[in-house]
């Protein structure tokens, strides 16, 4: 192993990727921090607040992350990654993890190598456009110069849609979120394209986010979620678990107000199991029987914290549509902790 | 070092020992070339093995199947065809095409400005001998890619967008005759357009081929082998009877004649750029990331060869200037009679570096969005495919041929360049 660590540099670096495959777990808690990485800002997702705090919904995974497993929610030292940096990233082992709004597909899981652990927004893409420019759907952007973040789904997603609509548009490749909002605004491009989430969330930024429009289409399923390498398993099922945690406890009424109370034991075991009273669900993970507690204690259940960084009380006025709990007509559906 | 060393070179015919190897000054540089050489191969051997043994247990394998297969991304400036279906392999030749097109644009400004801002810093002229010197040390003092932004972010901030061409009281109206738009997506400037064109059929009309071009291109091959026949026959002229006939107005009409008459032949017509739905349509489209990208390498650069223009002419001996001028020579004759052609000798190999650095420094594209080589190839083909040691293999192998053949064709020049001593 010495002399691949060794000669992995002299190679591109960050494809080394078996070296660094195992025991994540064990890494982690030697150093005593989760190496998370997310956006270099996208608000309600991820962004350092006045504090420099990172805050937001992508980030929330990581602290719930951080809690379960060394028991503090701050130590996670949170890694800007771009559309273009994130994987390299993630495969050099740069990052532990990564919770960047990052769409589960085929060949990512497949090809790239690695593992999605569940999915935290469900979304799809869309277009936004100044509403001085009186465009009402999609279908009418013949012509249009379009603003995209390259090596993204969205720019594939753009090609597939103008091809098979048979209308012709201008990319205007951008490599960071913020660029891509700028040109925007400059009037550079008429027309920005991302998950819809994440136009809310960067129209909410807006001077006027009256001016801008987001159109009725949504042109491809997009269900974002963490992810971390192929072939540590056990790393993989944490954060699996973890994600699942704050969403099971949204399902079964566990919430921050009610969190030390339940975890006394309550009358409902699938309760007493997740906050670790009965049963040793935290063992098989390689955790202790409190590490789901922590996770809900940081922030609360995922209802919560959607609620609290993204949801319809917050500028960008999220509404949970698509990610609902499946018992009220939503797709958030967590398998049993059992 | 080689006197001393063997008394017995070419006198007996002393059998060869393997010690000679070491001992004998002949062969001893030879033998530690050997090793050395044998070193780097084995170390070659050893790096390339451990990547492609790594690669394997990581489950990846070196393969460039992918370059086959469809791109599913599109590319804004495409100077051959292209479309979200072509190969990846496509994409990058188109990325390649691209770093080209800026790489030569900015090498040809940046001699440009190099000369005339280097000439310029040793004038007699104060003001302007120090306006050139700031302009050297600004530029080159501030790293390329912050230039490249600069640009970039004053043109979107600055130029109006094509929306404000609209309505019945524009903010903004096009230059030259309504036939020129300056935009903060770029400029467009009317293209040419041939309504015989040669690929052009009934059913299909089309307006330019590259057999047009070579036409044209072959009538401009022609005009310059006759006019520098008709030079020739001006300087033997000379030569006989010590008077130069005057060849102005042959020249002229042999540039002008046979390109006139295929331009007329292929049915020439200029497509004028026009504002339609969101942009401006028609004409040709010179990108803002070109331009910034163009003009910042150009002007980044130009600081470094105006430095090497004026060691150059520095280099000349004042006397020369002074011979010269006692000869009778005019200032402009002398500098480009005298000292230029000499200082040209100075000037060339650091020149070539320039030009490479261009080239290199293109790779910076992507921070204004221009889909050079490291945007289509080492950017999202690398992304979409994972396959990150192969494109940048292929990455390597684009930019060192592309900087070799740079280096080759300069280094042609510069020996032609160079004293010819006798
Ligand atoms: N879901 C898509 C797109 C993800 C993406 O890049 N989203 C943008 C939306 S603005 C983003 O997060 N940008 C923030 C940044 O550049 O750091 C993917 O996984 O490819």
């Amino acid at each position: 192993m010495k002399k691949t660590v060794i000669l992995g540099a002299l190679t591109v670096a960050g494809l080394a990727a078996g070296a660094a495959a195992a025991a994540t777990l064990d890494d982690v808690k030697a150093r005593g921090k989760l190496n998370c990485g997310v956006t270099t800002g996208v608000p309600g997702f991820a962004e350092p607040d006045a504090n420099g705090v990172w805050q937001g919904f992508d980030v929330a995974v990581c602290r719930a992350v951080a809690a379960a497993v060394l028991g503090d929610s701050t130590a996670v030292e949170f890694v800007p990654t771009t559309g273009k940096t994130r994987f390299t990233a993630l495969a050099s082992g740069e990052i532990d993890m990564l919770a960047r709004n990052t769409t589960w597909t085929f060949s990512r899981d497949v090809d790239l190598k690695f593992e999605f652990t569940g999915v935290n927004y469900y979304d799809g893409q869309g277009f936004m456009i100044p509403a001085e420019l009186g465009v009402s759907s999609a279908s009418e952007l013949d012509g249009a110069t379009v603003c995209i973040q390259t090596g993204t789904t969205t720019e594939l997603n753009l090609a597939d849609f103008f091809r098979s609509n048979n209308i012709s548009y201008e990319p205007v490749p951008i490599e960071t979120g913020a660029e891509a909002v700028q040109q925007y605004n400059a009037g550079a491009c008429d027309v920005y394209t991302t998950d819809a989430s994440a136009l809310a969330a960067q129209r909410a930024n807006f001077e006027d986010p009256s001016a801008h429009v987001i159109m009725p289409e949504i042109i491809s399923k997009e269900p974002l979620g963490p992810l971390v390498r192929h072939g540590d398993h056990e790393w993989g099922d944490i954060v699996r678990w973890t994600l699942n945690a704050l969403i099971t406890a949204e399902e079964l009424g566990v919430n921050s107000a009610n969190l030390a109370e339940l975890s006394g034991g309550s009358n409902n075991p699938e309760i007493n199991r997740l906050l670790g009273t009965e049963g040793d669900l935290g063992a098989m993970l390689g955790l202790d029987a409190e590490w789901a507690k922590r996770a809900i204690g940081v922030a609360g259940n995922y209802g919560e914290v959607f609620a609290k960084n993204i949801g319809e009380d917050t500028p960008i006025g999220l509404a949970r549509g698509l990610n609902a709990q499946w018992t009220d007509g939503g797709l958030i559906y967590s398998p049993p902790f059992r | 070092m080689t006197t001393i060393s063997d008394p017995s070179v070419g006198t007996t015919n002393q059998s060869f020992r393997l010690a000679m190897l070491l001992n004998d000054t002949r062969y001893r540089s030879l033998t530690f070339q050997f090793i050395a050489l044998v070193a780097i191969i084995a170390f070659m051997a050893f790096v390339g093995g451990n990547l492609v043994r790594n690669l394997a247990e990581a489950g990846l394998n070196i393969s460039y199947k992918f370059l086959g297969e469809p791109a599913g991304y599109d590319i804004n400036q495409r100077p051959i065809e292209y479309d979200s279906q072509s190969s990846h392999g496509r994409a990058a030749i188109v990325g390649l095409l691209n770093t080209l097109i800026v790489a030569v644009l900015a090498c040809i400004t940046a001699t440009v400005i190099g000369v005339v801002a280097g000439v310029l810093r040793l004038s007699n002229n104060w003001l302007v001998s120090k306006i050139m010197s700031f302009y050297v040390e600004i530029f080159r003092n501030v790293p390329v890619l912050i230039w490249i932004l600069i640009i970039f972010s004053i043109m979107i901030n600055a130029l109006p967008g094509p929306r404000e061409f609209k309505g019945d009281t524009p903010s903004a109206s096009m230059i030259l005759f309504d036939t020129v738009a300056v935009t903060n997506r770029g400029v467009f400037v009317p293209s040419p357009e041939f309504s015989n064109s040669f690929a052009s059929t009934e059913e299909v009309p089309v307006t330019s081929t590259g057999m047009d071009w070579l036409l044209i291109l072959a009538a401009l091959v022609l005009s310059w082998i006759v006019a520098t026949r008709v030079s020739q026959w001006a300087s033997k002229t000379q030569e006989e009877t010590g008077i130069r006939p005057k060849t102005w107005h042959m020249r002229l009409a042999i540039w002008a004649v046979p390109l006139a008459g295929v331009l007329l032949f292929l049915g020439l017509t200029w497509n004028i750029p026009e504002l339609k739905g969101f942009n401006f349509k028609g004409g040709l489209q010179i990108r803002g990331s070109l331009l910034a990208l163009w003009f910042a390498l150009a002007i980044y650069t130009g600081a470094f060869i105006a430095e090497n223009v004026r060691a150059g002419i520095m280099a000349i001996s004042k006397g020369q200037t002074e011979a010269a001028g006692a000869l009778g020579l005019r200032p402009n004759l002398i500098m480009s009679l005298v000292v230029l052609p000499q200082a040209l000798r100075v000037i060339i190999p650091p020149l070539i570096s320039q030009y490479l650095n261009i080239t290199k420094n293109s790779s910076l594209a992507i921070a204004v969005g221009y889909m050079d080589v490291t945007g289509t190839l080492g950017g999202i083909t690398l992304l979409q495919t994972g396959r990150a040691i192969e494109t940048i293999l292929l990455l390597m192998l684009f930019y060192l041929t592309v900087s070799l053949l740079i280096s080759a064709v300069m280094n042609v020049f510069n020996n032609r360049m160079k004293l010819k001593e006798r």
